[in-house]
């Protein structure tokens, strides 16, 4: 008999009586209000910067310009981009005649994954969506926006259009029917990375990005 | 790297590491401060009582209804995880467990292993084990990290290194990290960390994580932090091995928003952590990172003991968010490491004697003053005082045929036995509490002046020399 047979057959021997199937879409009806565009935004924008992230607002034109205004704050000349995206090819395309390099995230990671490490100051990626209760950005990554775009890089801009927040995690994953099928890997962010290991001292930058910036599309901004 | 010095210990030193540390006004200190700190952050995220008590029993029916359907849900996660290209390895006890994580690092040849937050792979002690086989494992949670440098082990399960000061964090990266000038600087130090673990993580054959839960609609791993290690861990590395207890299963992808919710908020007060990854598969043909291998190991170690009762059961609803550690005013006052077991506080007094047994555990289950904060705080509501009494009830009383628990009558005592029911007999019968009462009024002065451990710190305990029944006699 196996290790699997031998656990399943105690834990079978218990015959558990069961157990009421919970009611998590009664609970969030009951607690949780479902607000408008502006005031999702609004709720998504003060949680994300109250843990540390930097958010502004741009119009569906405009985000190429404060892409460039942001990058050259931080005097950031070298941004990874995912060509394969439509905004990562228009970074590709528009940004380098403004003095910022643009290099593709295009080859399996073996193939330069020191330079990653080491050389990489910032990337560019999008949000599928985002949570307004807990000012949380949703990533999908997949084969043309790969994982680590959003994990090694120090700074990590995002660019979410706020038609897609959504006001809890719960409604987001039921309404986008996450249940029937996810990615080789879905992430919440929710700010830059951090620790408060070192006597409950908070600081930012532990691992991953030090900084995290959103530029949120909105026609209503 | 820095071997771990503490191994699971036997309730035997339990006191002697208690009273060091309560002996330590600086360590107490800390300790009070740090729990303090953890009560009113966690205080902070639940102003609404309606709201924290609704959404308690909602998570406590979530972890009952997984757990009452564990057995299907395990085959059904198997399924999943198999159809997703995980590959899941099953393991009764920490020697199987550790024996597949190396296996499978050996089949890779592989030299270093980094690891995210995992306190099962600190219950299995994976650390020695992959150092024996000539496999480095680091740590590479900030805490996890700074306390297997100290030659330690984890005093807290969300905040690993809870005991140490930054001054005391300052002189161990400078004398154990390469050219690390002191510094008790917190951003500096959480930069040199950064740095080194930056390049093990780039390096690294093998990611180890843990799993906080495991969803079987879907056969996806959850991973909660806050740092990104966890995320590198499980990102960077061309082999991710998950582990965990066969309990951290829910059904329905739609229970874990609310476990969420309910753990990060507990745990360290956020409104939600940095990160929460869900790994659903190796990297699929054209994805350009993550691992080519998943593998999921699933550890029992006693789980299925407590499993076996419905009562005990109860145990295994734990989303170890700490919380009744926090709270808890003996942890508060004699830290982790005086438990000498991987999971302290009132959660490790009911979860330890089924891993352990209680022949090692058996005085864990009476070191707690029974006030019920520990109890009143969990997000799934494990009624841990109710359950400590029960243990209690386990480890005292003679031992007997077809016992619920291993190590059952591992305290068991006659003398304390007979001394109880004699208790009971003296308190059932007026005429013989009469007899007792008068003896003791009379013969009072006959108590030794040193009884024990009461008189350690307390003066002797001597019956008064007029009973309450005389004085109202008297006063007619």
């Amino acid at each position: 008999m196996s290790a699997r047979d031998r656990i399943l057959a105690k834990l079978k021997a218990a015959n558990a009586a069961p157990a009421a199937l919970p009611d998590v879409a009664g609970w969030y009806a009951t607690h949780r209000v479902q607000e408008d565009a502006v005031a999702k935004t609004k709720r998504f924008r003060q949680c994300i910067e109250l843990a540390h992230a930097e958010t502004y607002a741009v119009s569906r034109g405009g985000w190429l310009q404060k892409l460039w205004e942001v990058l050259s704050a931080k005097q950031i000349g070298n941004l990874l981009v995912a060509p394969g995206t439509a905004h990562g090819a228009r970074a590709q395309a528009e940004l380098p005649a403004l003095g910022i390099a643009c290099p593709a995230y295009d080859q399996p990671i073996e193939n330069w994954k020191e330079a990653m490490f080491r050389d990489t100051p910032a990337a560019f990626t999008s949000a599928r969506a985002a949570i307004a209760e807990t000012g949380t950005l949703i990533l999908w990554p997949d084969a043309n926006e790969p994982r680590l775009m959003s994990l090694v890089p120090p700074v990590h801009i995002v660019l979410l259009d706020t038609a897609h927040i959504y006001n809890t995690f719960y409604e987001a994953m039921r309404q986008e029917g996450w249940a029937s099928g996810l990615p080789t890997n879905a992430l919440l962010i929710s700010g830059p990375s951090k620790t408060a290991d070192i006597q409950q001292t908070l600081a930012y930058g532990a691992h991953g990005p030090k900084e995290l910036v959103v530029l949120l599309i909105g026609d209503e901004q | 790297m820095t071997p771990h010095t503490l191994q699971f210990m036997p309730s035997a030193g339990f006191r002697a590491r208690s009273k060091a540390v309560v002996d330590n006004p600086f360590l107490r200190q800390s300790f009070r401060g740090a729990m303090d700190f953890l009560m009113s952050k966690r205080a902070a995220q639940f102003p609404d009582t309606e709201e924290l008590e609704s959404l308690r029993t909602l998570g406590e029916s979530i972890r009952q209804y997984n757990l009452a359907k564990l057995p299907t849900l395990l085959e059904q996660l198997e399924a999943n995880l198999t159809r997703n290209g995980i590959q899941l390895h099953w393991a009764e006890t920490p020697d199987e467990a550790n024996a597949i994580i190396l296996s499978i690092c050996q089949k890779h040849s592989a030299k270093l292993m980094v690891k995210g937050k995992s306190m099962v792979s600190e219950e299995i002690e994976l650390n020695h084990a992959a150092e024996a086989a000539g496999i480095g494992a680091l740590e590479s949670d900030m805490g996890e990290y700074i306390v297997q440098l100290a030659g330690e082990k984890p005093s807290h399960i969300i905040m690993p290194a809870i005991h140490k000061t930054k001054e005391e964090i300052a002189r161990l990266f400078h004398e154990k990290v390469p050219g690390v000038d002191y510094t008790d600087n917190v951003d500096a130090l959480i930069q040199i960390g950064r740095n080194v673990l930056r390049e093990k993580f780039r390096e690294a054959d093998i990611g180890l994580s843990g799993v906080n839960f495991a969803v079987a609609e879907t056969g996806t791993l959850c991973l909660v932090e806050n740092e990104g290690n966890g995320r590198m861990c499980t990102t960077a590395p061309p082999v991710h091995i998950a582990v965990t207890g066969i309990e951290k299963i829910v059904e329905k992808l739609e229970h874990i928003p609310p476990l969420l919710s309910l753990l990060t908020r507990s745990a360290t007060g956020q409104n939600i952590s940095t990160y929460f990854n869900m790994i659903s598969s190796p990297r699929k043909a054209g994805e350009k990172d993550g691992p080519n291998e998943v593998h999921l190991v699933l550890l029992d170690n006693g789980r299925s003991q407590a499993y076996a009762d419905e009562q005990l059961r109860k145990t295994l609803q734990c989303i170890r968010c700490g919380a009744c550690m926090n709270h808890c005013p003996v942890y508060t006052r004699i830290g982790g490491h005086a438990y000498g077991t991987t999971y302290p506080g009132p959660i490790g007094k009911i979860i330890s004697p089924h891993m352990l047994g209680l022949e090692a555990t058996s005085s864990m289950a009476t070191a707690s003053s029974l006030c019920g904060a520990c109890g009143e705080v969990c997000p799934v509501k494990i009624p841990i005082p109710e359950l400590l009494m029960r243990l209690r009830e386990e480890a005292f009383t003679a031992p007997h045929a077809n016992p619920a628990m291993r190590g059952q009558g591992a305290g068991y005592s006659r003398l304390m036995t007979g001394i109880w029911r004699g208790w009971a007999a003296v308190y059932r019968s007026p005429g013989l509490y009469r007899m007792v009462s008068w003896l003791g009024s009379r013969f009072g002065w006959l108590m030794p002046s040193n009884q024990g451990a009461w008189t350690t710190v307390r003066v002797p305990l001597r019956p008064a020399p007029k009973r309450l029944r005389d004085m109202l006699r008297e006063r007619g």
